[in-house]
C-alpha cells in the first residue's frame, strides 16, 4: 500500500511517496531526499548515529517509520549552520577535536543541541556525559564531545543562538 | 622528480625543527572538520551515483557444512529484486591487513556462522534487505564444528616463528626471591567502527570504480582485483572519508567482491553495506586468548626469568595469528625466557588486526603479572618496572633507539599523585565505594612502511598534496597540510590535501600505528623535492633555502614564490622506504598508565573515576589530533578492562551478542575526563621527520591500569577479562551493617 507525506526538513517542504510502510525516516533522510548526514550505525537505535530532532526532540531517526510523521518538522545536520556560518555546537565540535572519523559526529552534534535545549544552559560535565550517553563513539572522542558542549554551552548563554 | 630516502641510517638533520613557520606539532583544527560537523563528509555510502541500486549480503546459518543449494526463485518474483548471486570468487571473509593478494574465496564450504553466501540486490534498500531474509539457504551442517579454543580434542599449530625457549626459565623460576604464575583469559573483541563496512560498485566497460570504506588502498586494489580475476589497472578506490577503521578495514572485504560481481552482471552499480550484525558476524575478530604469565625475580625486583605463552585461535587457512608477545620480546629483561603462541583452529569468524594487534592483549596482562609481583614482593610498581628496563634487547642484544620509558613512569607518578596510593589493598573507602589506584606501562612496536606523496605547488603559490594515503579519524588531512605548510612556507589555507584515491601515488595506508610517519615521511619528501627545484632556480644551496609567507630566500635577495614559479607548477614525489634502521635498533613508543577506580562494596560495579597517560611516540605532528588518538585508546582500554567480549554459542558457534545492545562498547558516561601528556621526544631512527606511531599506544595496556586499580580497591585480582561485576562480587569483604 503506498503512502504520500509531507515532511518539513530544515524548514523545506518535502512531499515524500512510500511505496509501502517499511521505510525509516533515517533511509528516507539519505536514500530518498539525498541528507546523507545523518548517519546510520546500527540501525536498532542502539548508537545514535542517526539522531535529529523532530518538533525539536532529539530522536533516534532509524527506529522512526517515516509512514508515522507526516506534517512532522525534522531538523538535521545539514539544517544548524547559518549559510557558511556554523552552529556553535558544529564550532565548538572542531575546536576542542570532539570527533575523530567523523561518523557519529552529526548525531553527537544533533544530540547535543537537542541536549542543550532540555537542559536550559547550566548543564554540569557530568550531566553532559550523561546527556550524551546515547551516542556512541567508538574513536573514543568523548573527552573532546564533553568540553565540546560545555563550550557551545557557554557560547550560548552569551547570547549566542540557540 | 621523485625524492627517494631508504631508511638505512639515523635521519639526524632536523629540519622541521628549524623551519620558519613551525606548524607541525601544533594543535590546528583539523581542515575536514566543517565538512564533518556540518554533515558534507561523503562516506562510501553516500555518493551520488546514477542508477544506484542496494545489495543485501544473505549470511550462513551454520558454523561448518555445504551450501547445498540456493533457491533464487523464493525471491525473484518479490517486487524491486534485480538478481540473486552467489559464486566461487565470492569471499569467505576479509582479507588480512597487506595481504595484496585474494583471501580464501568460495560460497560451498562454510566455515563459520554468518559467513557470507549470497547478494540479494534491490531498486530500494528496504526490497533488497527483504529478499537477503527471505532468500531460501539449503546447507548441510557438519557436525564437527569446533568452537572451543582449549578443547581437549584439538592439536593447535605451533608457529615456528613464536617459539622462544631462552636459558632455563624453570629454574629461575625455582630459584628467584618472588614469582608469579599466572593463567590469564581475553575474550574475542570486535573492532565495531561506527560506519558500517560499504562498497559502491560501479562499472563502465572493464573499468570498475568502487567507492569503498577502506584503510589501504594500495592493497585493496591489488585485493579486489585478484578476486575478480582482472588486472589491478582496470580498479579504482576511492576512500577519502573511512568512519572508523580500527583494523577491520584494512583488507578487501566480501561486500566489495559481492557488489562488483553483482554490478558487472544487472549492468548497473551496486551498493552494499553491511547491517550492523553483519560486522559483529564477519569482519574481524581480536582473538580471544589464554595467556600464562611466569615471572621470576630476585629480592631486588629484578626479573631473572619471564615466561609468556599464549593461545589465540583463527579460522583454518588463515596465516594472521594474534601476536600476543610482540612486546614481551623488549620492554622488560630477565634472561631466561620461554615466550610462545599457540594456534587453535576454530568455525569462528576471521580473527585479524584489531586495534594494536598483540599489545592490546598482550601488554594488559603482561602488566597485570607485573603488579602481582610488585604485591608479592612488596617494591612500588612504578619502581619495579624502572628496575627492570634492560640495557640492550634482552634477546637480540641490539640497542634501543629513543626510548623515554622511565621518564613517562616518572612523569605520570608525579602528575598523577601516585604517592598517595595506600599499596595494601582494600584501604580506602569513601561511603559504599570502595578506592584503588592503579598503574600500567605502555609500549608498541614502531614501524615504517613504505609510502608515497606528490606535492603540487601551483603557480599561484597554493600547493596540492595527493596521496592515496587515508585517513580514517586519525587526522591525516591535518598533520600532511601541516608538514606542507611547515617545508613550503605556506599557510593552510594555502594547502588542499588529497586523499583515499587509488590514482593517487601508493601510500602505506592506515594501520598497525605507521601511516602518520610513514606518510608524513612521503609528503616531507616530496616537499625536499620542490625545496630542491626552487633552490636550483634561486640559485641557492637547498639547504640554505628559505621558504615563509610566500617568499622565497637563499642566495641574498628575496623573491615571492609566485615570481620564482614563473606562471609553473612544480611537482615534487616522495618515497620513503624502511631500510636497515629497522633492523639495527628496536624501535618502539612507551608510555605509562595511571588509573583511580571506585567499585561499589554492594553491587561489585566500577567505574573509573579519572585517567592520565603518558606518551612518548617520537615528534608530535598535531597535538590536538595526536591527543585525541590517545584518549581514544585509553577509552578503548577502558573498555576492554570493564565491558567488551563477544559471546560465541558453545553449541554451534554464532556470535550471541551481535549489535550495540549486547557488545557494549564505552559510552560517554563510562569515560572520565581523561588526561594524556605527550613527551617532547625526536627519534632519528624511525624517520625523516623523527616521528613514530600513535595510534595505538593508547591502549597498549591500558586496561590493566584498570584492572589493576580494582585490585588496589578490593584485593580481588580478575584474570578472565573482562571484570564485569559478578567477577569482582565474591571475593568483595563481607558488608558491616550500618
Amino acid at each position: 500500500m503506498a503512502f504520500q507525506i509531507s515532511l518539513k526538513i530544515n524548514g523545506n517542504g518535502h512531499d515524500v511517496e512510500l511505496e509501502d510502510a517499511r521505510p525509516t525516516l533515517l533511509d528516507v533522510l539519505r536514500e530518498r531526499i539525498g541528507l546523507t548526514g545523518t548517519k546510520k550505525g546500527c540501525d536498532r537505535g542502539q548508537c545514535g548515529a542517526c539522531t535529529v530532532l523532530i518538533d525539536g526532540r532529539r530522536v533516534n531517526s532509524c527506529l522512526s517509520l517515516a509512514v508515522s510523521l507526516d506534517g512532522a518538522e525534522v531538523t538535521t545536520v545539514e539544517g544548524l549552520s547559518d549559510g557558511d556560518t556554523l552552529h556553535p555546537v558544529q564550532a565548538a565540535f572542531i575546536e576542542n577535536d570532539g570527533f575523530q572519523c567523523g561518523y557519529c559526529t552529526p548525531g553527537q552534534i544533533m544530540s547535543a543541541v537537542g541536549f542543550l535545549g532540555e537542559t536550559g544552559g547550566d548543564a554540569s560535565a557530568e550531566a553532559v556525559r550523561e546527556g550524551m550517553s546515547g551516542n556512541l563513539c567508538r574513536c573514543g572522542a568523548y573527552a573532546g564531545i564533553q568540553d565540546a558542549v560545555l563550550d557551545a554551552q557557554a557560547r550560548m548563554s552569551k547570547g549566542g543562538k540557540t | 622528480m621523485t625524492r627517494h630516502l631508504k631508511m638505512d641510517t639515523p635521519a639526524t638533520a632536523r629540519l622541521l625543527d628549524e623551519l620558519p613557520s613551525r606548524l607541525t606539532g601544533k594543535p590546528m583544527d583539523r581542515p575536514d572538520g566543517p565538512k564533518k560537523v556540518a554533515g558534507k563528509a561523503t562516506y562510501a555510502h553516500e555518493w551520488e551515483i546514477e542508477g544506484k541500486t542496494f545489495g543485501v549480503l544473505a549470511r550462513a546459518p551454520i558454523s561448518k557444512g555445504k551450501l547445498v543449494r540456493i533457491d533464487k526463485s523464493s525471491v525473484e518474483s518479490l517486487p524491486g529484486i534485480l538478481g540473486v548471486f552467489s559464486e566461487d570468487r565470492f569471499l569467505r571473509n576479509p582479507a588480512q591487513g597487506t595481504a595484496n593478494e585474494a583471501p580464501i574465496q568460495g560460497v560451498s564450504e562454510i566455515s563459520y556462522f554468518g559467513q557470507p553466501i549470497a547478494l540479494v540486490v534491490a531498486e530500494t534498500f528496504e526490497q533488497a534487505r527483504h529478499g537477503a531474509h527471505m532468500l531460501e539457504l539449503v546447507c548441510e551442517a557438519d557436525s564437527h564444528g569446533v568452537f572451543d579454543p582449549e578443547a581437549n580434542n584439538i592439536s593447535p599449530e605451533k608457529p615456528e616463528d613464536d617459539q622462544l625457549d631462552q636459558g632455563d626459565l624453570d629454574k629461575a623460576m625455582a630459584e628467584a626471591a618472588f614469582t608469579v604464575d599466572s593463567t590469564y583469559r581475553t575474550p574475542n573483541h570486535n573492532s565495531a567502527a561506527m560506519e558500517p563496512h560499504c562498497s559502491i560498485a560501479s562499472w563502465e566497460g572493464d573499468q570498475l570504480t568502487l567507492h569503498g570504506s577502506y584503510q589501504m588502498v594500495k592493497y585493496n586494489v591489488n585485493e579486489l582485483a585478484d578476486s575478480l580475476g582482472i588486472e589491478p589497472e582496470k580498479v579504482r578506490i576511492l576512500s577519502p572519508f573511512v568512519g572508523g577503521g580500527f583494523g577491520s578495514k584494512l583488507g578487501i572485504a566480501p561486500e566489495a567482491v559481492a557488489a562488483a560481481i553483482a554490478a558487472k552482471e544487472i549492468g548497473r552499480p551496486v551498493c552494499v553495506t553491511l547491517t550492523r550484525q553483519q560486522v559483529f558476524e564477519n569482519v574481524m575478530r581480536r582473538s580471544e586468548s589464554r595467556q600464562r604469565l611466569r615471572l621470576a625475580a630476585d629480592e631486588t625486583g629484578k626479573l631473572t626469568g619471564l615466561g609468556h605463552e599464549c593461545l589465540v585461535s583463527n579460522l583454518p587457512g588463515e596465516t594472521f595469528h594474534e601476536p600476543v608477545i610482540q612486546a614481551t620480546h623488549f620492554i622488560y629483561g630477565g634472561e631466561n625466557r620461554r615466550l610462545s603462541i599457540e594456534v587453535a583452529r576454530l568455525n569462528r569468524m576471521c580473527a585479524g588486526s584489531v586495534r594494536a594487534p598483540g599489545e592490546a592483549i598482550g601488554m594488559q596482562v603482561l602488566e597485570n603479572a607485573m603488579d602481582e609481583l610488585a604485591h608479592t614482593s612488596g617494591i612500588d610498581p612504578v619502581e619495579l618496572r624502572k628496575r627492570n628496563i634492560p640495557d640492550t634487547h634482552p634477546e637480540e642484544g641490539m640497542p634501543y633507539s629513543s626510548r623515554p620509558f622511565a621518564e613517562a613512569l616518572d612523569e605520570g607518578a608525579k602528575r598523577f599523585g601516585w604517592d598517595k596510593r595506600n599499596p595494601e589493598p582494600g584501604k580506602q573507602r569513601e561511603g559504599e565505594w570502595l578506592i584503588g589506584m592503579g598503574m600500567a606501562a605502555a609500549a608498541r612496536v614502531n614501524m615504517l612502511m613504505e609510502s608515497k606523496a606528490r606535492v603540487k605547488l601551483k603557480d599561484d603559490g597554493t600547493a596540492i598534496v595527493e596521496t592515496d594515503m587515508t585517513d580514517i579519524g586519525t587526522g591525516t588531512y591535518a598533520i600532511l597540510t601541516q608538514l606542507c605548510c611547515d617545508m613550503l612556507g605556506l599557510a593552510p589555507e594555502q594547502v588542499d590535501t588529497r586523499l583515499g584515491d587509488s590514482n593517487f601515488p601508493k601510500a602505506s595506508g592506515s594501520g598497525g600505528s605507521f601511516g602518520a610517519s610513514s606518510s608524513g615521511s612521503s609528503v616531507y619528501l616530496a616537499c625536499q623535492d620542490i625545496r630542491g627545484e626552487l633552490a636550483r632556480r634561486l640559485g641557492c644551496d637547498e639547504d640554505a633555502l628559505h621558504l615563509n609567507g610566500g617568499k622565497a630566500s637563499g642566495s641574498g635577495q628575496e623573491v615571492s614564490l609566485t615570481d620564482l614559479l614563473a606562471g609553473e607548477t612544480i611537482e615534487g614525489e616522495g618515497h620513503i622506504e624502511p631500510g636497515k634502521t629497522m633492523e639495527k635498533v628496536q624501535q618502539a613508543t612507551y608510555g605509562s598508565y595511571f588509573a583511580e577506580v571506585a567499585v561499589n562494596a554492594v553491587t561489585g560495579e566500577t567505574r573509573v573515576r579519572r585517567m592520565l597517560g603518558v606518551f612518548g611516540a617520537g615528534r608530535i605532528l598535531n597535538h590536538k589530533t595526536a591527543t585525541s588518538q590517545c584518549y581514544g585508546g585509553m577509552t578503548w582500554g577502558i573498555g576492554m578492562a570493564l565491558h567488551e567480549a563477544m559471546e560465541f554459542d558453545p553449541r554451534d558457534g554464532h556470535v550471541v551478542n551481535n549489535d550495540f545492545a549486547e557488545y557494549h562498547v564505552p559510552v560517554n558516561l563510562d569515560v572520565p575526563q581523561l588526561d594524556v601528556v605527550l613527551l617532547e621526544e625526536r627519534d632519528d631512527w624511525a624517520s625523516p621527520i623523527q616521528a613514530k606511531g600513535l595510534g595505538e599506544l593508547g591502549l597498549c595496556g591500558a586496561g590493566a591500569a584498570v584492572t589493576n586499580a580494582i585490585f588496589n580497591a578490593t584485593g580481588v585480582r580478575v584474570r578472565e577479562y573482562p571484570a564485569t561485576l559478578d567477577k569482582i562480587l565474591d571475593g568483595l569483604p563481607e558488608l558491616q551493617p550500618a
